[in-house]
């Protein structure tokens, strides 16, 4: 009896520590993009320790954060790596119309985790390789820049045999990482804490600029939290970070 | 918002031909693992079941990791891929019936190993003492008791080989005529929004379940009425 009153009390007061900490820092739901993962996850740490709110982070593909939510999938913001799906969403009336703004420019990098491997668009010439790992073209923007850019090299009808897809950015990454793939096309922002291998970063001539907007979800409208994040990632913190991993931002400043 | 993609049934035959494939290797290897099952005296025999049984309980990626790591180039699979000049098994067929074999022989062994169970040391003994040899007994005896048995992990290994999704996803890479298989190539569909696609695969994939589930219950209720 005594212990069940106690159970009880612990229980009471733990509902009130949770009940009450919502009364003074808000919650919001994001929908990121696999490419900004590391990214978001710094800027919602920042955005933390200045406004006491959180920002719970889901990642995936654009195209996949996209259906869910038009599936009445509770995010309050969406921050896509194309400019495609955000403005979709505003014409599908499930965002808010003039909240959408490009936080970051997107750069596509061809890298190996071989030193000295990747040497520019000459090894994709040569061919030597088994597996190229690009995203899945349809889903992920990145997965089309990397297309557009073969074709670009008139070199996608002889390289298409040995693409392997990844089912987003992360997936993509993870396939070079673990060596299943000798090479791929990635974000430049995932290779930030990975000084091994080679790289190419891929020219901007050869495939249009990957704008990654943002958009306020039409469920986020009057939640505190959700405001507050996109005002912080317009921010210099938060531009700061996202330059920090190799992003472009909007502006002409990379 | 006519025409299908020509390519809509190309995963369909290739999960049809992955899923035959898994389940005659599984019939293979997993017969005389069944068999030293329901045999055996060995005080380690349940550990060795268990641990045939864990994708049970496993979520798929769990395999799917460990597979990536198996099947890339520094693991075993690199080594035996190797052999014709490959890097890794990961992103082929070939690495997918391995993934398939593990994640779906409890389906196989289990059901087998009750049959054989299920046979009992007396007609074995009685075929002895008519001189037949134990490998005969089993060709001859064992085997044919145990049909159900087989039957039913036949279809069980085949049905859940259809219906992986996890592991695939994970080691396969996505490759139309390679790795794309069914359940992935519904995920994609949803993924980019083409429902109609989806749903075409999707529900065609109910009707299967159905099929299988009422097809193996018809098979288990004729059985106990012939006895067999």
């Amino acid at each position: 009896m005594k212990i069940a009153g106690l159970l009880r009390l612990t229980f009471i007061a733990a509902i009130a520590a949770v009940v009450g900490g919502n009364a003074f820092a808000a919650e919001t739901n994001v929908a990121v993009a696999a490419n900004f993962t590391d990214a978001a996850k710094e800027i919602a740490a920042a955005f933390k320790a200045e406004t006491g709110h959180q920002a719970v982070l889901s990642f995936g593909s654009s195209g996949q954060l996209y259906t869910q939510i038009t599936q009445d999938a509770p995010f309050q913001i969406m921050l896509s790596a194309d400019d495609g799906r955000p403005k979709k969403l505003v014409d599908d009336g499930l965002a808010v119309a003039d909240s959408r703004f490009t936080y970051a420019i997107g750069k596509l990098v061809l890298w190996s985790k071989t030193k000295d491997y990747v040497n520019g668009e000459e090894t994709l010439k040569a061919g030597a390789f088994a597996k190229l790992a690009i995203a899945n073209p349809t889903a992920a923007p990145y997965g089309a820049a990397a297309v557009e850019t073969l074709k670009a090299l008139k070199l996608y009808e002889v390289v298409q045999p040995k693409i392997v897809q990844g089912n987003n950015i992360a997936q993509t990454f993870q396939f070079v990482d673990t060596g299943n793939a000798e090479l791929g096309f990635v974000a430049l922002s995932q290779l930030a804490g990975e000084p091994a291998g080679s790289r190419w970063v891929v020219p901007q001539t050869l495939y249009a600029p990957i704008r990654q907007d943002a958009v306020l979800l039409k469920k986020g409208v009057g939640n505190e939290a959700a405001a507050a994040f996109l005002a912080f990632l317009k921010g210099p913190e938060a531009r700061a970070i996202i330059e920090k991993f190799g992003y472009g931002i909007d502006g002409g400043r990379s | 918002m006519n025409g299908l993609p020509p390519d809509i049934w190309q995963p369909v035959r290739l999960t049809i031909e992955l899923a035959a494939i898994t389940t005659i290797v599984l019939l293979v290897v997993g017969t005389p693992i069944a068999w030293w099952l329901a045999r055996s005296k060995a005080w380690w025999k349940e550990a060795a079941a268990a641990l045939i049984a864990m994708p049970l309980v496993l979520p798929p990626t769990v395999l799917g990791f460990y597979l990536l790591l198996m099947l890339g180039p520094n693991g075993p699979g690199g080594l035996i891929a190797g052999l014709w000049g490959a890097r890794t098994l990961a992103f082929t067929f070939e690495g997918l019936v391995v993934g398939s074999v593990f994640y779906s022989m409890p389906f196989v062994v289990q059901p087998i190993r009750n049959a054989f169970a299920a046979i009992g040391d007396r007609p074995l003994e009685v075929a002895a003492t008519l001189r037949a040899s134990p490998r005969r007994a089993f060709w001859t005896v064992a085997v044919p008791m145990a049909r159900p048995g087989f039957l039913t992990g036949a279809v069980l290994g085949f049905a859940h080989t259809v219906g992986e999704f996890g592991v695939v996803l994970m080691i396969g890479g996505n490759i139309p005529g390679e790795t794309k298989v069914l359940s992935v190539a519904i995920y994609d569909y949803v993924e980019t929004s083409q429902w109609r696609e989806a749903n075409i695969l999707a529900a065609g994939m109910v009707v299967f379940a159905f099929a299988v589930i009422l097809s193996m219950t018809l098979i288990e209720k004729r059985v106990a009425r012939t006895g067999a």
